[in-house]
């Protein structure tokens, strides 16, 4: 089955295609198509995570490669495949949701005009997905990276004649692209140095010390920056809440299970490249990210703007945690993130699809109408919230062991954990804000709530379906100590580790002896401050001290989680607490608390006015930079190029006059000259003939005359 | 008989032929004296032979101009004859359309 891996992404490829060119005369107008592709899809990827599965070895790898284009004898950039445990658990997961919302869509959607169109569109973005998710070098995630950019383009715009949304489009688009700057960058920092574009051969170049030092730091921190756009973190996160334009199916699939995560893949799949600046730099971007995000989800008003804001802090977790070396921990929960969020998207689209609005101020007890939609949706804010037994428990309990770990090691950034753990308790707060006044409590708008019913059979299974992967035993069970999930996926050595071994050791409180051995031993690890080391020199070096150091980092390891543990459990529980008091018992009404702190409360209404500032700065000063070159150019360019042109003219005036006089003068001279030569000697030519003879005659008398004498 | 006094009077003959020709307007008249001019040269011929080298030479040429100028005069008066017909003169002077 895994041979086959590269059928995954061409079959919604092909079915692209046909739909977008003769979807509409199709049956169905070609949503079974996409659908059956995207299923055979599923069912290839559930046969290869079993494979992967049956293998169960964390080093697992199927990599295949073919040149694809060769330039002459400077380089080769190879096309191929490369399946390992994250791949196939990727491929799981943008199937699996996709057929979902395939399934969803076909309810959603129905009688759109354009609906062949949009399942045309569909799966270009599965194709474009797993092509990313398959890649096996820079080059091709990169090319993957534009189209998946490319498809939700085309989604978010999708109902392009509302202006909000084509406008919505643009700003994705462009936001993006300001990040994939940032990748192509350190592409191209990755291609100069070590002339190879596979992720294997550029580790192996890393490892050999081709690129190093600042320079690798750089081109860590570009290719992060393609998932700071793709994966809507701080500073370019303004383009996802209003990516919400789209279609409620689209916003599941594309704007919070798969394209977002892509970021996160991404991290995880050069993570051996990072150095520790690169990690530092990325732990806090995430850690700024789901702070934010969280401040603003509590005050919006709109359904599908919290779940926005809450998927970018949920973003913002999983690249914190990636940052602070959990590398598990951030991928794992990209994985039940994709469920419990698809699944709160779909409840959303669900409840639109009934109510017609997106305003929370107008729902309300939805609980007795739509009872499936309800609970299903109830599931997902557990695990969102991180309650024990859910998804969202078992990985963000990881992310906030990694970062308290991270802090045990560096105090100076303890900011990081408790900053996350405050953030998880505003997230129960948020997402419990959400459920009570949209399902509990009393229907405000009566005319609206009588219409709602509860959705059809092929809109609720997916719900159902996604709901169920809310629980946590599918990642790991209660009666093991690891998962699956922590065996499979395991951290890659990273150039970070070389550097980062003395700073552990260090940390130890009562073994002085053993850090300067450590130190002594890691010297040159240390040699250049953070210049990469080959890494398995490294790994040499700091052996003996890790080797000893190895039992007091599984005893931080384990303390730092169940520290973690109690304390996210406390906050999540006292964040649905609140939640409860103030949006069900009303013991605290929400008006007076706004009011009473009204400008913090219109700052996170105004979304930290980003979009302001945005405005401001980005886009007034480009719009002054445009107006500075127009008039540069109609000015300074416009007047080279007028005088150029006045000049020519000039010239041209006097090659006219030297062409009229001098050179038509003489040709006209010689013709003049000619004409009065003619004249004066035709006069000879009387016709008389005795004036002939008498010239011959006297002609003869001359010449008798000159030989007589 | 000297050869001075011969050529004298063919220099004489060519003088009058030459005269005709530059005097006379009628055509044929121009065509007479040029016959005077041919006889004028074939005295020469004759005389020279005779007077200085005895061989037959100068009498064989003179017979020679005779018959050409016989011919001359027979296609001279055919172009009289067209001239008259398509001009209704013999006049030289009427003849002057290629003047420039």
């Amino acid at each position: 089955m895994i041979r086959y891996a590269y059928i995954i992404p061409l079959l919604p490829l092909a079915s692209f295609f046909i739909n977008i060119a003769v979807g509409k005369r199709l049956p169905r107008k070609g949503d079974w198509l996409c659908l059956a592709t995207i299923l055979a899809g599923l069912v290839m990827s559930v046969g290869i995570f079993l494979e992967v599965f049956q293998a169960y070895d964390p080093n697992f790898k199927y990599h295949v490669v073919t040149p694809w284009l060769t330039v002459a004898d400077r380089f080769t950039i190879n096309v191929g495949i490369l399946v390992d445990n994250l791949t196939a658990v990727m491929l799981l997961v943008v199937t699996g949701v996709s057929t979902l919302v395939h399934l969803f869509s076909i309810g959603y959607m129905h009688g759109d005009p354009r609906y062949s169109r949009y399942f045309a569109y569909l799966s270009i973005f599965s194709f474009s997905m797993l092509g990313l998710v398959l890649s096996e070098s820079f080059f091709f995630i990169f090319i993957f990276w534009e189209l998946v950019g490319l498809s939700s383009y085309l989604l978010i715009g999708f109902w392009f004649e509302k202006k909000s949304a084509s406008d919505a489009g643009k700003k994705a688009f462009i936001t993006t692209h300001i990040g994939d700057v940032g990748f192509l960058i350190g592409n191209m920092i990755i291609f100069v140095t070590c002339g190879v574009f596979g992720f294997d051969e550029v580790f192996q170049a890393i490892g050999q010390g081709k690129l190093s030092g600042t320079l690798l730091t750089i081109a860590g921190i570009g290719v992060f920056c393609g998932a700071i756009g793709k994966s809507a973190q701080f500073p370019l996160h303004v383009w996802l809440p209003d990516a919400m334009e789209g279609p409620t199916p689209v916003s599941a699939l594309i704007h919070a299970a798969t394209m977002v995560a892509a970021g996160v893949y991404l991290v995880g799949r050069v993570y051996p490249m990072f150095t520790p600046d690169a990690f530092l730099f990325i732990a806090y971007i995430g850690f700024i990210t789901l702070f934010i995000a969280a401040t603003i989800a509590l005050t919006q008003n709109d359904i599908k703007k919290v779940l926005a804001y809450s998927t970018v802090s949920q973003l913002g977790y999983m690249i914190m945690g990636l940052g602070v070396g959990g590398y598990t921990a951030g991928l794992a929960h990209l994985a039940t993130h994709a469920a419990f969020k698809a699944c709160l998207f779909l409840g959303s689209g669900s409840v639109i699809h009934a109510l017609h609005t997106q305003d929370l101020r107008e729902m309300g007890g939805l609980r007795k109408k739509m009872p499936i939609t309800f609970v299903t949706f109830l599931i997902a804010t557990l695990a969102i919230a991180g309650v024990p037994g859910f998804s969202g428990f078992f990985s963000k309990d990881m992310i906030l062991a990694a970062a308290l770990e991270f802090g045990m090691r560096n105090p100076a950034h303890y900011v990081l954990f408790f900053g996350a753990l405050f953030t998880a308790g505003m997230t129960a707060f948020y997402m419990f804000r959400l459920v009570i006044m949209a399902f509990l409590g009393e229907p405000k708008d009566h005319h609206k709530f009588d219409h709602a019913h509860e959705s059809p059979p092929n809109m609720w299974v997916p719900l159902v379906v996604l709901a169920i992967f809310s629980f946590s035993f599918w990642f790991k069970s209660p009666f093991v100590e690891k998962g699956w999930v922590q065996t499979l996926i395991t951290k890659p050595a990273t150039v970070a580790d070389v550097a980062k071994a003395p700073v552990a050791t260090a940390s130890m409180e009562h073994a002085a002896v053993m850090a300067g051995e450590a130190t002594h031993a890691a010297t040159p690890a240390e040699g250049g401050g953070h210049d990469a080391v080959p890494a398995a020199h490294g790994e040499k070096a700091v052996a003996p001290a890790h080797a000893e150091a190895g039992e007091h980092d599984a005893h931080l390891a384990h303390m730092a989680h169940s520290y973690a543990m109690y304390s996210s459990v406390a906050v999540g529980a006292l964040g649905i607490f609140l939640g409860f008091v103030v949006y069900f018992f009303g013991w605290i009404n929400p008006a007076r608390v706004a009011n009473s702190v009204k400008p913090l409360y219109n700052f996170l209404l105004n979304k930290w006015y980003f979009d302001e500032l945005y405005d401001a700065t980005v886009i007034n000063g480009s719009i002054a930079f445009s107006k500075f070159l127009a008039w540069f150019d109609l000015h300074v360019v416009d007047g080279l190029v007028n005088l150029a042109a006045q000049l020519g003219v000039f010239v041209s005036f006097l090659v006219g006059k030297f062409d009229n006089y001098v050179v038509d003068g003489a040709v006209n001279g010689v013709a003049s000259a000619t004409i009065g030569g003619g004249s004066i000697l035709r006069r000879m030519q009387t016709g008389k003939l005795y004036h002939y003879v008498f010239v011959l005659a006297g002609g003869a008398l001359v010449i008798f005359l000159i030989k007589a004498f | 008989m000297t050869l001075d006094k011969l050529l004298v009077i063919a220099a004489a003959l060519f003088c009058c032929g030459l005269y005709t020709v530059m005097t006379r307007r009628n055509a044929v008249a121009v065509l007479m004296g040029v016959e005077l001019i041919l006889n004028a040269t074939n005295i020469n011929f004759v005389a020279f032979s005779f007077f200085l080298n005895r061989m037959m030479g100068g009498q064989i040429f003179a017979v020679f101009v005779i018959v050409l100028a016989a011919a001359e005069a027979a296609v001279a008066l055919a172009i009289f004859l067209r001239m008259f017909s398509t001009t209704g003169t013999v006049e030289v002077d009427a003849a002057d359309e290629l003047k420039g």
